[in-house]
């Protein structure tokens, strides 16, 4: 019988990796059942979840998770679309990536984060802050893949496309972009990941409201369990990002052997 | 030519909106950087008629195909492609490469460039490459003949008075080879089209072309009509044919001590 015996192995094939994490849960639930770990380094599992479900129902949760996504999203959508622009004008015109280039692969060596002290300087604590080193964060992500993505464009590809008549726009929309979406891609992704890198930190340094909030505000009071739901938050919306992210190429690169169904 | 026109029928001829250009080049030359290519090259060819250009790798094939279609300028020379009651005729290329664009429906290959009131011609010409039932499909999906006779159907489906063939077949296996031979032959025959075929196989330009000729030292160093009948057998005469222009190309300077 072949049916059954495939139909296990899938199954086993589902559960395997889940083995690992509910052994560690469970081994950690264990050790603070028995006060081998005290709540003041790490709460039991158990405890995380009420936490989470105290702030849920309070409504606290949604409004830090909301604060910090709208944050993260402001970020991207101001430093990305310029990281596109820029890499879309560079990459298109000569003149403007002789111009431009050189000078911001020379600002990319700066780490965002090194501007802190700066940022905090020009904008104060105020969202002004956090929106700058979000979006200059992503910016250069974005920046570099879109430019290289064009750069990259089969070159025979754009000369059969001469070859058959399209000029200027069509060209553009049939060849050259859709050529280095797959590179503006990588390049979205890499931005969502930092995304949240930074604006952990910079929530984490001075914030009125957002997940970092949150989570410093518990270390006062020594809420052990509440930062974890803080980490686990920044955790899942991390993840969701990067869902987001594989959805858009996985609908934009169908094309590509790497996205086609076996 | 004659021959041909009649094979195809009036009602094919008539209703062709493919005209067989005829090209003239006189004196062309061209060098990139140091290298001299082309070194005052002429040729003529007859509107409708299949020439195959063989030669060493190097010697200017693709050069003298790039020039015609107009994706590369001559140092010197003149190149005329002209088609009767057409002012402006159409040059398509077919390169080595498919060329198709990856993100495009092999449909969308095909209609590439048309205006939408044409799109139903790349309906046609998929099904006359026989990859009708592939149209929604993406190019990674098709094998390497297969995106071949979509270029193919891309180049025809924009009714070219010259079709320019740079070595089309050069990373097929034999036996597609040879299914794609009897495909281009019996597509130049119903269209009408003028074929330039650049290969290194003296064979599979024995088998298409009224006339091969050998590019050496940047001009034409053998210039030899195939008056064999269609569809062509490697017979007797077929082989002796080859023969002698492998001997050209391998011997360059034969003809010159004979
Ligand atoms: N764009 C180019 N720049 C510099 N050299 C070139 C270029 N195109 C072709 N060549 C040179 O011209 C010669 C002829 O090339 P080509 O026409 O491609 O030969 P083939 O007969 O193999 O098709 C080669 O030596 C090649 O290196
Ligand atoms: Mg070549």
């Amino acid at each position: 019988m072949r049916l059954p015996a495939n139909t296990a192995s899938a199954a086993m094939a589902v559960l395997l990796p889940w083995c690992v994490p509910v052994l560690i849960l469970a081994t950690w639930q264990f050790a603070s059942n028995q006060g081998w770990l005290s709540t003041r380094i790490l709460p039991e599992p158990l405890a995380v979840l009420r936490a989470a479900w105290t702030l849920a129902a309070s409504g606290e949760l949604w409004k830090h998770t909301q604060v910090s996504a709208l944050r993260a999203l402001s970020g991207l959508v101001v430093g990305g679309g310029l990281g596109l622009l820029a890499g879309l004008l560079t990459g298109l015109f000569r003149p403007l990536e002789i111009l431009l280039d050189s000078t911001l692969q020379m600002v990319r060596n700066i780490p965002p984060l090194a501007l802190i002290p700066l940022v905090i300087l020009w904008f104060g604590i105020e969202e002004g802050a956090k929106l700058f080193l979000v979006a200059s964060g992503v910016f250069f992500p974005i920046y570099i893949n879109t430019y290289h993505g064009i750069r990259s464009v089969d070159a025979g590809l754009i000369e059969m496309a001469c070859s058959y008549g399209l000029r200027g726009w069509p060209l553009y929309r049939d060849v050259i972009l859709p050529g280095a979406l797959p590179s503006i891609l990588v390049g979205l992704r890499y931005a969502l990941g930092l995304m949240w890198v930074i604006l952990i930190v910079a929530e984490t340094i001075s914030a009125q409201s957002g997940i970092g909030y949150m989570t410093m505000n518990a270390r006062e009071f020594l809420q052990t369990d509440v930062m974890l739901v803080g980490i686990l938050l920044y955790a899942l919306l991390g993840k969701l990002a990067d869902l987001a992210a594989k959805g858009l190429e996985r609908r934009w690169l169908r094309w590509h052997p790497s996205y086609q169904a076996p | 030519m004659n021959a041909r026109l009649k094979l195809i029928g009036i009602e094919t001829a008539a209703q062709s909106p493919i005209a067989g250009a005829a090209v003239a080049i006189v004196g062309i030359r061209k060098r990139f950087g140091t290298r001299q290519v082309l070194r005052g090259l002429t040729l003529e060819i007859t509107a409708g008629s299949f020439v195959a250009v063989v030669g060493r790798s190097g010697c200017g094939k693709s050069t003298l195909l790039r020039l015609i279609s107009g994706l590369e300028v001559a140092d010197a020379g003149l190149i005329e492609v002209q088609a009767s009651g057409k002012p402006a005729p159409q040059t398509r290329v077919m390169f080595q490469d498919a060329r198709l664009l990856p993100w495009k429906s092999v449909f969308n290959n095909v209609a590439l460039g048309l205006k939408p009131s044409a799109r139903e011609r790349a309906r046609m010409m998929l099904a006359e490459v026989g990859l009708a039932d592939r149209a929604t499909d993406w190019p990674a999906q098709l094998s390497g003949g297969q995106r071949q006779r979509v270029a193919l159907a891309r180049a025809l489906a924009q009714q070219p008075d010259l079709l320019l063939l740079d070595e089309p077949l050069g990373a097929l296996d034999a036996l597609t080879r040879i299914e794609m031979h009897a495909l281009i032959e019996r597509l130049w025959h119903t269209h009408g089209f003028t074929a330039l075929l650049v290969t290194h196989d003296v064979t599979e330009a024995i088998a298409l072309a009224d006339r091969v000729i050998v590019i050496e030292d940047g001009t034409i160093a053998l210039d030899i009509a195939v008056h064999l009948p269609r569809p062509r057998k490697r017979d007797v005469t077929f082989s002796a044919l080859e023969q002698s222009i492998l001997t050209q190309i391998l011997n360059p300077n034969s003809q010159a001590l004979a």
